[in-house]
Formats: structure tokens, C-alpha cells, sequence
């Protein structure tokens, strides 16, 4: 069984999600065998072979500089969970 | 607290050299966002130019606006820079609240231009690193104002997907003044093609300095510090002397320069350390797989290279050269591209570039200041109107003090300076008969200074001229009253 | 309930109408769902009226699209404006979108009446609808076992006939096996026929939305009508939509059918998956095709592949995802990045939580060029294996599925959950057509025969597919435990 690489609790915090040390040990178990695949992988030579950037072979998608309609204020703070007047509001930012 | 003059000191007396890099941030002034149609507006309601798309909704995708592509190339066009073959979007991931995905769309390694440079007045070259295109974030706003101690903060996204070059230069500013000078023929050239109103105190245009210092002559970099909230050309002039400063004095000391970004604090004249006490950001770029690759077309490109206009450094040239203009006169009548249309007008109109220049550059100033304008865009007046008036001095028909107050008038509201000589009467008197008459009387009444004149003192002569131009309330022609005189007296 | 262009026909013909249809739709699911919980949200007024206004329009002698009146049920990833939308997660269980994703509104366009949005794995990572945040659903043939997934719901109710089309997503498989586990159609169109904007983004270089369908000719319809180049997305191809019903055909004289070496090697540890796919393989032959052994050599590196690509793509679409503008937050102490965490914990289940991990390491300076670029060059390898292999045939024919349904809870490991994806990941790497039909039993449960074309050759496939169909009629089976006639 390969040994699964992932500093689970770093990684975590880079993504933003509070994981528990059991859910952190429960997914280094459930990743080992995943790894047994991936490790396998390193074998192959691609030295010769570029990364698919895409799968479909086109190139130069852009649109004109036309305005659209906007959605109005009171659709785009709807779904919001706190607005302050026509603000979004969220808890403070420490630096 | 050290004032500049001694700071700068402080690298020299250690002798340090200082080496600086700018990262500019310029918003392009498109109609729409970089990968939306909502409004790109400043200063508008906030959360009223948003959508789906730049609010980061659930199933939303971009799409390249194709004329900040444009305006980007062409600012590497006039930056001297090539456009990449091949260009590509990445992702930026990491979390802020101002950035609604969580990742901003940026470019990593293929960005839209590489190269170029700019040459400051000193002759000198700073070479471009790259261009690159991305996204703008939104604004967070913090209750009481300050970031620190304010329980919540509210988010306007307005700004968000606005475009946003990035413009990064090489290390190779030395001092202060260079980055000042830097920053000013940049935003000079990028307001010339028109693809951004360069605007630090808009915010369509910041600037965070990389800052290190070495040992005079050496090669090898020292380890940088990036400063950033600077809010004008003059704040990065001394958020850098004071870096440079500290950074001399540490290293004098013995101690070592930690890699960190520091903010300036305009009201303490210091930087601070904005580092956290987390580890720094990993981006974890990836290509964006929202959207495809650029490879523009030759023809593209080379329709937008054609339509630059005459760049202000070629302008300033040609100002020296085809109106003998001297170069500091040729610097101020070029800083702002409508100036110096306004300017070239003008000259046109009156067929005389030397006049022309005087006017703008003195009476046509002071008048703006006096209506309380600060730009001649701001004046009604045109090219054609002040050409005009000109003319009306030049030709005598209205004397130099008469020209100076239709030209308040003009700048003012604007007008035919005909039409305004006429209402108010300012036409200068040119009657020879008429000034004879006034002549006559003055030689009369001054019999004294006619005698000093003729006994060899030649003020007297002026004398009696002002004493003409006092009868006449200034409006009679002076050289025909000096003629009148002269035939009188001998 | 028959098929969507029976239905279709009859209201045309006036020998039924939209608003009979739908409350007959509505009436099937109400009975079907205590039972299976193929939806997450049921939309019983809106289809009513919907459905009164297609019968008004045609009243007045006007064309109301190809799908007119045909209840349809969409998978709760596309975005519905007005109409909640979660994505199968408890993060997004507050969220109704400003706007429709662009498959919505062709569907209306095409005068589809839509009953209700369906349960799925959240974010779509699973397969087998147990990953919802919200419940499982089960079954029609057999409601102690998964109805497959990420779209089980979508499968599971077009299985028991509650509605006769849905449209589902497949990023690695997430159509193509629950089609293979309901004994319905289901296709994964090529990556970039059919437009992304307003899908829930999981995998953005993998997701494609596709029907669900009764029967293949059902499959070619819907199609049509959500296919097609969107400005609104910069990865969708501005190739021309072919009337795929033409396509659709009766025999397979000439046709070239490949059959993958590893593929079969696999499936022949499994006696009755393997004569399964044999009697499949003889009945292509007995139309008329012509077999011809190909290789995917590089087939077996998929799993691996996939579970790099998608979760790197995942973890940077799910960043969004934090309780500041829209969806559930979780107030409590601290700064916004504490809220983001206890957020985000809270609103994801464990399969999204492992695949951000995973995808954000992959990503992770210092692993980018080892896992996700070495990733991204294996699928360039696995795609030139598809172009080798279509150079030898027309279409593939392999297994969609390495078993039949299992239970609820059969499978609580990850990774053999990952393996179910096993013949159907290569395709979505590659980025080509591939679709689901139905090709027998095992132990009673349905089982899928997985048909796979080269880039925007759907038509050729649904072609290949029709016939076999027709031959077998496997679809025509009615699921015996749930369901209306």
C-alpha cells in the first residue's frame, strides 16, 4: 500500500473547510488505495507528450463589448444569508 | 522620524544601491466587464453592475471580452512589447471575500505580452517584464472605516470582472524619482491610446513597488519586500525612500530582510508588515478550463497597431521640432493628449505655434485657475475660439491687456471673441486720425517730459506713451502711438 | 406512461392533452415517490400551468417545439430560475437562481413540462445517488438497491415511467450508469455539443449534459433540442446540430463495431456480466455488424487519471461555495475565514470534502507537475488510444457497468465506489460521444450495453444503438416493483 503523501490538515486549511482529526484520519485510509492507482502513473514515460489544456480544438472564444441586462439589486443580494442595506455582509476580515 | 532627505542618505552613507520594480495595475476602460456584459461604471449604487457571472453564481461561466484583449495589445504595442502566439487563462485560488469565486480568472505563464519598456526624460530605459490581463475584485468596506477592530465588513461587487491589466517592469529603477518618472510617462501613454482613464485616486490605476537594496555595484539581488496602498505618484516616491531606508538601516545593523509585503502608511510615513500569521498564499494555478486559448490573428494585430495615435514621447519631439518649441514647453503641452490636440489646433488656427504656446501655457492657465477649473477639457473654449483671439491681438485689433480679459471670458463660457470685443468694447482704438487727436493732447498736457525727451532722456518718451494708452483707456494701438509720437517729437 | 414522442404524437393528434399528460405525470410520481425519492423538489404548479398553456398554443395551431407537452425531469444542477436548485447539496439548500441554465430554457423552448428537479450524488461525485446530502433514492427494479448516479434521480424516475425523459450530467459516468442500472437510455453527448452555463460546475473540462431517456429515438429528440453552440459558454463548439432522428436505424449492415481487448479482459472475471455482453456483442452481429477487436491501452490508467483531473477541477469550482453571498452559512465567533470553515464543514458531505482535499493537493505547489500535469498528459495518451481505435472502426460496443444494481450500503468504500466508473471514464477523458442502452438482466437487475463514437458523431451512435434496441427491446420491460403503465 503506497503511503498517502497528503499533509491532510494543511491542505484543508487551504481549501477553507474545518475537518476533524477523525474525518483527517478516516481519509488518509480511504486515499491509500487510491494512491496504489496513481502511484502507477509515475511509471508511464510522457516526456514526449503535452498536457491536454482542452479536450475540444478550439481557439479565440471572445464576445463583443456589449453591455447585457444586470441582474437588479434586489435579485443579486436574494439568496444572500445577511446584506446590510445594499451591501453584502459578511463576519470581519482580520490581516 | 526621518524626513526623506536624510532617509536616501541612509542607503547612500551604507553605500547601498537601490533596486526597484513596479507592478501597475491598470483598469481598462471597456464599456462592459472582462467576462460579462454588466456595466464597467465608477462610482456607481453598489451591487447595481452585477450579474450571475462576476458574482461567482452557481453554474456561471465567462467569456473573454474581446476589446480588452485589444486594448491591452495595443498598450503593448505602444510599450514596445511583443504580443505572445500563444496566450492563455489561469486560475489564482485562494479565498477572500471580495473575490466571489474564490479564484480570480489571471494569466500565469503565457501572458498576452512579454518585453518592451519604457525610457524615462533622463534618457534612461526600464524594461517591461510582461503584460498580463485578469480581473478586477470587488470593494470590502469595513464598518468605522478601518479594517481593524470592526466586526463585520460589506462587499460591493460592482467592481468585480472589471478588466484589469497588469504591467510589470523589471528591476531596474534606482531611485525614487525614477519611479515617479515611470509612472508618470506610463499613465501618460496609456491615457494617450485611450484605454484607461489612469486615474490613481479612481482607482483605475495602482501601483505596488518591489524594493530591495545592494551593495553599490554589485549584481545579485537582495531579498525584496512588495509595498503596497499607495494612492498617488508622489505616496510610491516616498513609500519607497522610506523601504529603502529601512531596509539600509537593518542591513547596516546586521540583520536580515525578511521576504514580506508591507503596507504604507501615509499619516505615519512608515510601512508596516501585513504579513499574517499564516503561511503564504500557494495559488495553485491552473489553466482555466472555462475558456480556450488565444492565438490572434496577424491581421488582428496589425490593424490595432495601426490604429495607435502619435505617442507622447514622439509628439513631444515633433512639438521641439516642427514649432520650435523648446523641451520643457514641448513637455507641458504634451502631458495630456487633449491638451495637445487643443494645442496643435490652435497653432493651426492662428499660423502661429510660438504664440500659440505662450497663450496656453500662461494666460490660458491662469484663466482656468481663476474660473476654479483644473483641466482645459473642462472650458468651453475651443482650439478655433482661441486661435481666433489671438489673431485679434497679434493683428492689433485688440490690445494685449483687452486679449487677457476675453480670454477669462473665453475660458470661462466660451464664445466668438469677435462678438465679445464688440459687446463689451473692447475693440482697440486704430484710427490714426482718432490716436493723432489723443497724442496731441497728451504732448499738450506734458510739455515737461516732452522737453526731458527731446533734452535726451528716453523714458520720458514712455511716459508720454502711457499717458496715450491712459487717455485712451488702454485701447489705443501702442505702435501706431509710437509712431504718432516719434513723428511728432523726432 | 409511454415513451416522450408517443406522448408527443398523441398530443398532436389531439387524442390527448398537455395538462392530461402532466397531471397523469404528476399523479405516477406522487404514488412512486415514498418509495423512491427520485426528487428533491416537485413543481406540481408550475407544470399545470405550463402544460394548460402548451394545449392553448396548440389550440391556436401553433408549433410548440418537439417536445411539446412531454414531461420532462431535470437533474438539480441546472439551474431553474425561481425553482430552488442545490446541486444534491445541504450548502445550496436555500438557493434559488436569478436565472435558467441554457439546457432549461431549450427545453421549455422545445415545449417540455418540467415536473420537478432530481435527487443526485452532491456536486455529482458518486455513483450511486448516496452521496445526496439530502437522502438516497432507490431503485425502480429493485428499492433495496441504488439507483446508480450522480443523476439516480433522473434515472430512477424515467425507470418507473413517472416521467418518460429527464436530463442528467455525466462527468465520468454519471449518466451512462444509472441509464445502465434503470434500464433506461442514456447518453453522454461530446464535450462541448451541449452548453454548460447555468450546470453546477463539478469537473468544468469533464461535465456534459445529456438525456435520460425511454428509448433511443426519446435520446435523439432531446438531444436535438439541447444541443447547440452557447455565447454564454466559451467551451461550447459552434458545430452544426444534426436532426439526429435520421440517424436512427434498423440494421447494422457495414458497420464496423470495435470491441476493447482490456475491457472484455475485465468484464471476463464476472461469468454472468460476461455472457451478458457476449449475447450483446452476437446480437450486433445478427444486424448485420462487423466485429473488430481494439485496444485502449491505456484504459487502465482512467481511475487514476480522473480522480486527479476532476477533484482539481472540483476543489477550484467548489471555492465559491463559503456562506457569503448566496447558500447556507453557519454563523458563530470569529472572522469571515472561520465562517467560511465551519460553512463549508458543515454544508459538504464526506465525498465532496475527500475530492477537495485530494484536488487542492493535486494542485499544491511543489505536486502540480507530478499529479495534476502528469494527469492531464496520461489523458492525452487515452485519447490518442480512441483515435487509433476509431481508425479501425465505426463505434465501440463494450460494458457500461461491471455489475448490476447493488444494495444501498454495498459499497462504503470509496474507492470501489470509484472503480464502478471503470468503463466509462476513458470516454469522458477523451472527451467523445458515448451513451447507455439497455441489453438484459442479470439476477432480474437491468444491465447496460455502453455504445461509444469519436467527437460529434452522435448520430452515428444513436444510429447503432436504435437497432439494437429495436432488435432486443430490452427498454420495452416495465420495472416490476414501482411504477405506472
Amino acid at each position: 500500500m503506497t503511503d498517502v503523501p497528503i499533509d491532510i490538515a494543511h491542505v484543508a486549511k487551504l481549501a477553507r473547510i474545518a475537518l476533524t482529526d477523525d474525518e483527517s484520519a478516516a481519509f488518509t485510509a480511504q486515499f491509500a488505495k487510491l494512491f496504489d492507482y496513481i502511484e502507477e502513473l509515475q511509471a508511464l514515460d510522457v516526456t514526449h507528450v503535452s498536457a491536454t489544456a482542452q479536450v475540444i480544438p478550439i481557439m479565440n472564444v471572445m464576445r463583443d463589448d456589449m453591455i447585457r441586462d444586470c441582474l437588479d439589486r434586489a435579485a443579486a443580494l436574494a439568496n444572500a444569508p445577511e446584506t446590510s442595506g445594499p451591501y453584502f455582509k459578511v463576519p470581519r476580515i482580520l490581516e | 522620524m526621518k524626513n526623506s532627505s536624510t532617509t536616501v542618505t541612509e542607503a547612500e552613507a551604507h553605500d547601498f544601491e537601490p533596486v526597484i520594480g513596479l507592478e501597475v495595475h491598470v483598469e481598462l476602460k471597456t464599456k462592459s466587464k472582462m467576462f460579462c456584459g454588466c456595466r464597467n461604471e465608477f462610482g456607481a449604487e453598489p451591487n447595481t453592475w452585477v450579474c450571475p457571472v462576476c458574482l461567482g453564481m452557481p453554474g456561471s461561466l465567462p467569456v473573454i471580452n474581446r476589446v480588452a484583449v485589444e486594448y491591452l495589445c495595443k498598450a503593448g504595442f505602444a510599450l514596445g512589447c511583443d504580443v505572445a502566439p500563444f496566450s492563455k487563462f489561469d486560475r489564482k485560488n485562494y479565498f477572500y471575500p471580495d473575490m466571489p469565486k474564490n479564484y480570480q480568472i489571471s494569466q500565469y505563464d503565457m501572458p498576452l505580452t512579454t518585453g518592451g519598456g519604457i525610457t524615462l526624460p533622463s534618457g534612461k530605459r526600464i524594461r517591461l517584464n510582461r503584460i498580463h490581463l485578469e480581473e478586477d475584485t470587488g470593494k470590502n468596506l469595513h464598518a468605522g472605516g478601518a479594517m481593524s477592530g470592526s466586526d463585520y465588513t460589506l462587499i460591493d461587487y460592482n467592481r468585480a470582472g472589471v478588466p484589469l491589466m497588469e504591467i510589470v517592469s523589471e528591476p531596474d529603477i534606482s531611485s525614487s524619482d525614477e519611479a515617479e518618472a515611470y509612472l508618470a510617462e506610463l499613465k501618460a501613454i496609456l491615457s494617450y491610446i485611450g484605454v484607461s482613464d489612469v486615474k490613481m485616486h479612481e482607482g483605475s490605476l495602482r501601483c505596488d513597488a518591489n524594493v530591495s537594496v545592494r551593495p553599490r555595484g554589485t549584481t545579485a539581488l537582495g531579498t525584496k519586500t512588495e509595498v503596497k496602498n499607495m494612492n498617488s505618484f508622489r505616496s510610491v516616491g516616498r513609500a519607497i525612500n522610506r523601504e529603502i531606508a529601512r531596509q539600509s538601516e537593518r542591513l547596516a545593523a546586521g540583520e536580515r530582510i525578511v521576504q514580506e509585503t508591507r503596507g504604507w502608511d501615509e499619516g505615519k510615513g512608515a510601512t508596516y508588515s501585513m504579513r499574517s500569521k499564516e503561511e503564504a498564499h500557494d495559488y495553485r494555478y491552473f489553466p482555466e478550463p472555462d475558456l480556450v486559448p488565444l492565438a490572434l490573428e496577424a491581421d488582428m494585430l496589425a490593424r490595432w497597431r495601426a490604429e495607435l495615435p502619435e505617442l507622447p514621447d514622439a509628439r513631444r519631439k515633433r512639438f521641439a521640432q516642427q514649432f520650435g518649441l523648446s523641451e520643457y514647453d514641448a513637455q507641458v503641452l504634451t502631458a495630456e493628449r487633449s491638451d495637445a490636440d487643443f494645442y496643435e489646433a490652435t497653432a493651426a488656427a492662428c499660423d502661429d505655434p510660438k504664440q500659440a504656446a505662450n497663450w496656453l501655457m500662461g494666460d490660458v492657465r491662469r484663466a482656468l485657475q481663476s474660473a476654479g477649473l483644473t483641466t482645459l477639457a473642462q472650458s468651453p473654449m475651443t482650439a478655433a475660439q482661441l486661435g481666433e483671439l489671438i489673431r485679434l491681438v497679434k493683428t492689433g485689433a485688440i490690445t494685449g491687456k483687452a486679449g487677457k480679459e476675453v480670454c477669462d471670458l473665453l475660458v470661462a463660457q466660451g464664445g466668438d471673441p469677435k462678438v465679445i470685443v464688440a459687446e463689451r468694447g473692447l475693440g482697440a482704438v486704430t484710427d490714426t486720425a482718432e490716436i493723432a487727436t489723443m497724442v496731441d493732447q497728451a504732448i499738450a498736457a506734458n510739455q515737461k517730459s516732452v522737453d526731458a525727451y527731446k533734452s535726451g532722456k528716453a523714458n520720458a518718451f514712455d511716459f508720454i506713451v502711457g499717458q496715450v494708452m491712459k487717455v485712451s483707456r488702454g485701447k489705443a494701438n501702442v505702435e501706431i502711438v509710437r509712431a504718432l509720437i516719434k513723428e511728432r517729437l523726432g | 406512461m409511454l415513451t416522450g414522442h408517443e406522448i408527443r404524437d398523441r398530443i398532436a393528434r389531439r387524442e390527448t392533452s398537455a395538462l392530461e399528460v402532466a397531471k397523469r405525470s404528476i399523479d405516477a410520481v406522487a404514488a412512486s415517490e415514498p418509495e423512491l425519492r427520485a426528487y428533491l423538489t416537485l413543481t406540481p404548479e408550475y407544470a399545470l400551468a405550463r402544460a394548460a398553456e402548451i394545449d392553448a398554443r396548440i389550440a391556436r395551431g401553433e408549433d410548440c417545439g418537439t417536445l411539446a407537452g412531454v414531461p420532462v425531469a431535470i437533474k438539480d444542477l441546472f439551474c431553474t430560475q425561481g425553482v430552488r436548485t442545490t446541486s444534491g447539496s445541504k450548502i445550496l439548500a436555500n438557493f434559488v437562481p436569478p436565472y435558467s441554465a441554457t439546457v432549461v430554457a431549450k427545453l421549455e423552448a422545445a415545449g417540455a413540462v418540467m415536473i420537478g428537479k432530481t435527487n443526485m450524488d452532491e456536486f455529482a461525485m458518486g455513483s450511486s445517488c448516496e452521496n445526496s446530502g439530502f437522502h438516497p433514492t432507490r431503485n425502480p427494479w429493485d428499492p433495496s438497491r441504488v439507483p446508480g448516479g450522480s443523476s439516480g434521480g433522473s434515472a430512477s424516475t424515467v425507470g418507473a415511467r413517472g416521467v418518460p425523459i429527464a436530463v442528467g450530467t455525466d462527468t465520468g459516468g454519471s449518466i451512462r450508469e444509472p441509464a445502465s442500472f434503470c434500464n433506461i437510455v442514456g447518453v453522454k453527448p461530446t464535450y462541448g455539443r451541449v452548453s454548460r452555463y447555468g450546470m453546477i460546475a463539478f469537473a468544468s473540462s469533464l461535465d456534459q449534459a445529456g438525456p435520460m431517456t425511454a428509448d433511443v429515438r426519446d435520446a435523439a429528440i432531446v438531444l436535438e433540442a439541447i444541443a447547440g453552440h452557447d455565447p454564454m459558454d466559451s467551451t461550447s463548439v459552434d458545430v452544426p446540430v444534426p436532426h439526429y432522428a435520421d440517424a436512427l436505424r434498423e440494421d447494422l449492415k457495414g458497420v464496423k463495431i470495435g470491441i476493447v481487448r482490456e475491457f472484455e479482459s475485465s468484464i471476463g472475471g464476472d461469468a454472468a456480466m460476461s455472457a451478458l455482453y457476449k449475447e450483446a456483442y452476437a446480437s450486433l452481429v445478427r444486424l448485420g455488424a462487423e466485429l473488430v477487436e481494439v485496444s485502449l491501452p491505456h484504459a487502465k490508467y482512467g481511475l487514476a487519471t480522473y480522480y486527479l483531473i476532476a477533484p482539481a477541477e472540483c476543489s477550484s469550482n467548489l471555492a465559491r461555495y463559503d456562506g457569503a453571498r448566496y447558500g447556507v452559512r453557519v454563523d458563530g465567533d470569529g472572522d469571515v475565514y472561520q465562517m467560511f470553515e465551519r460553512t463549508r464543514a458543515a454544508g459538504f458531505g464526506p465525498e465532496v470534502k475527500r475530492r477537495i482535499v485530494l484536488g487542492t493537493y493535486a494542485l499544491c505547489s511543489g505536486y502540480y507537475d507530478a499529479y495534476y500535469v502528469r494527469a492531464q498528459k496520461v489523458r492525452t495518451l487515452m485519447k490518442q488510444d480512441f483515435d487509433t481505435a476509431f481508425a479501425a472502426c465505426d463505434v465501440i460496443a463494450c460494458p457500461a457497468v461491471s455489475c448490476p444494481p447493488f444494495a444501498l450500503g454495498a459499497k462504503s468504500d470509496p474507492v470501489a465506489m470509484y472503480l464502478m466508473d471503470y468503463f466509462t471514464i476513458p470516454m469522458s477523458l477523451a472527451g467523445i460521444a458515448a451513451m447507455s442502452v439497455p441489453a438484459g438482466y442479470v439476477d432480474g437487475l437491468p444491465v447496460g450495453l455502453q455504445i461509444a463514437a469519436p467527437a460529434f458523431e452522435e448520430g452515428r451512435m444513436l444510429g447503432v444503438a436504435h437497432a439494437y434496441e429495436q432488435s432486443t427491446r430490452f427498454a420495452w420491460a416495465r420495472a416490476p416493483k414501482v411504477g405506472a403503465a
